[in-house]
């Protein structure tokens, strides 16, 4: 079978965000990484092609030509193929803009699963998988945590996480999942798979090459949002630390200061 | 798309097992404040199977009207049903703004309903208001300046930006809205809506996926939403038997634990207790942070709290950049303590 994963390049925050002097985010001091719920897509991709020979999976991006990177390092763990959806004109794009073009992309090649991630650590809007799906007449299960595949009924089982239950679904393929952090622990690249990504041809597509995709629906002239103000939020300060030599020090320090705000 | 033609505020009203959601009172009581300048009303939009008596409930917190489609094919969630039940009530009814909670019903079917009537989505709000797009008219264009939009305020990057997102060229205006942060008002009782039944029919297509189970997280604890007091626990406490110290700090308090995401990844703890970006946004007067690091994802779900108190065993843990008291120190000791001296306090009073 065919699997599609859908994968952003993000900033990393995994080990705290850098913020400048005057409480502003310092985006040029943190990593770019392939966004965690996209690498579990990606994952659970992969165990299904571990489990089901002959199985193919794509890994498709849209950013900058840099976005290249992500798609390396997925083909490093096992993903076949890499597109790179890149063109000046679909910068600035919303979640409608995004995903009306990276549907537009997805018409060009042959699927039975499209797997994207949840969300995004950037944006965390959560829109673009489900809108892909929209656009392309799939159904779509978000939120999945756990994914089972069978092939020769052409259908795919899961567990749709809800905040106090999950539902098991069945779909018929070709269908659209959105994955959580939680489905599984993404593997590393394996030494082979680090040379063969460097090896990868890697198919790069511009705005002509999307199929059934309206100029004004794309980029930033063709996103129904438009934003009105941005600003990195300057975070309230800090408090009081203290580290205290004893833990009756540290109770009383925390008591005085309960007592005071009538806590207790 | 003849902008003019759509008017009023909408909400759309979750229920989950035939109880209204909590955030559809929320949404009204912020629906009630943006319909004022706009000199309009407010609608809920219900969906689902032998709801129609909920709709008086929706009265009681604040909706002129409650459009009600009521089906078998809506008893439980499923994308297809229900946003085909949504989009037809927004193609039927035309509002300018639909407001729907950022819950995990809300974050599915408002991405594919806004697609499906090709319009913008603008996702987990925590501000809403009503005003000009853009904020100051360009000089020369001032004529341009669109007035009574939806102005729609939300962080990013796990709460470090924010940004205020207009959709001044389509309609509905519509935003997902994040649970815990409007106000709904004090009900009024006895109030009445003008109920509306619509039903678009429903015509099984490959988007309809089939309900094998239904398995629902066996919980008896409170909405920690709702606590006043949160202790909460992250991978620093240890192992779930340690829990034990923080249930019985915050039983001295009447507080309610709660906990961080790796502590539901590692299976110590059900999700309906996590704090955060992918869990839930509390604001308690007190917050206990004990041994929960302090990612932002974490961080963007309880900042709002009255007073934090962290306490972490790591001095450069990034919670103390959050917290109003924090102490370095071996939780495994202190918190026990703390109980102990707490408890000595309130029976001294």
């Amino acid at each position: 079978m065919k699997i599609i994963v859908c994968i952003k390049q993000v900033p990393d925050t995994k080990g705290g965000v850098k913020f400048n002097p005057d409480g502003t985010l310092d985006r040029g001091a943190m990593l770019a990484i392939m966004n965690p719920d996209d690498k579990a897509g990606l994952e659970a991709a992969l165990r299904i092609k571990d489990t089901h020979p002959g199985t193919e999976v794509t890994v498709l991006t849209m950013g900058l030509p840099k976005a290249t990177d992500v798609l390396r390092e997925a083909i490093a763990m096992g993903a076949d193929k890499g597109v790179l959806i890149t063109d000046r004109v679909l910068g600035g794009a919303d979640t409608w803009a995004t995903s009306t073009t990276i549907a537009g992309a997805i018409r060009n090649l042959e699927y039975d699963l499209i797997i994207t991630g949840r969300q995004a650590i950037d944006g965390d809007t959560a829109q673009v998988g489900p809108q892909i799906a929209e656009h392309l007449g799939l159904p779509v299960i978000s939120y999945a945590q756990d994914i089972q595949i069978d092939e020769a009924n052409k259908t795919v089982t899961v567990q749709r996480q809800y905040d106090d239950r999950y539902h098991v679904l069945e779909a018929q393929m070709p269908c659209l999942i959105t994955a959580l952090s939680e489905l599984n622990e993404p593997r590393y690249m394996s030494v082979g798979g680090i040379f063969d990504a460097f090896q990868a041809e890697i198919t790069t597509w511009g705005r002509a090459d999307l199929k059934d995709v309206d100029d004004a629906n794309i980029g930033l002239a063709g996103s129904p949002t438009k934003i009105a103000k941005a600003s990195d939020k300057v975070r309230k300060g800090a408090g009081e630390k203290v580290a205290p030599d004893s833990p009756e020090e540290a109770v009383s320090y925390i008591v005085g200061k309960l007592t005071e705000k009538h806590v207790i | 798309m003849n902008l003019e033609e759509y008017k009023g505020v909408f909400i759309y009203a979750q229920q989950v097992d035939n109880e209204i959601s909590g955030i559809a009172y929320e949404l009204l009581g912020k629906a009630k404040e943006l319909a004022q300048p706009l000199n309009t009303e407010v609608t809920a939009v219900l969906l689902g199977s032998n709801v129609k008596n909920l709709a008086d409930s929706l009265a009681e917190y604040g909706a002129d009207k409650v459009i009600v489609v009521d089906d078998p094919e809506l008893e439980v969630y499923r994308t297809e049903p229900y946003a085909h039940a949504l989009a037809s009530v927004i193609n039927e009814y035309k509002p300018e703004i639909m407001l729907v909670g950022a819950t995990a019903i809300g974050r599915d079917l408002g991405p594919t309903v806004s697609a499906r009537v090709a319009t913008g989505l603008t996702a987990d709000c925590t501000v809403l208001e009503i005003g000009d797009f853009p904020l100051v008219p360009i000089p020369g264009k001032e004529a341009e300046q669109k007035h009574n939009q939806l102005l729609m305020t939300r962080p990013a990057f796990g709460g470090n930006t924010i940004a205020t997102i207009a959709c001044p060229n389509n309609r509905p205006q519509m935003a997902t809205v994040r649970p815990g942060v409007m106000q709904k008002i004090d009900p009024i009782k006895g109030a009445k809506a003008e109920v509306i039944e619509y039903n678009p029919g429903f015509t099984k297509n490959n988007r309809y996926v089939t309900v094998k189970e239904v398995v629902k997280a066996v919980s008896d604890v409170a909405d920690i939403m709702d606590a006043k007091i949160l202790v909460s626990g992250g991978r620093g406490v240890g192992s779930p038997e340690n829990f034990k110290m923080l249930e019985e700090l915050a039983e001295v308090l009447g507080g309610t634990v709660s906990c961080s995401r790796a502590v539901v990844d590692a299976g110590w703890k059900p999700k309906d207790l996590q704090v955060g970006q992918t869990g839930k946004t509390v604001r308690p007067q007190v917050y206990f942070a004990i041994g929960i690091s302090g990612a932002i994802q974490h961080v963007a779900g309880m900042e709002e709290s009255d007073i934090i108190v962290a306490i972490n065993k790591d001095e450069d843990a990034p919670i103390f950049d959050v917290a109003d008291y924090g102490v370095v120190g071996d939780l495994n000791k202190i918190v026990p303590q703390l109980t102990a001296s707490i408890k000595a306090a309130l029976a001294a009073k």
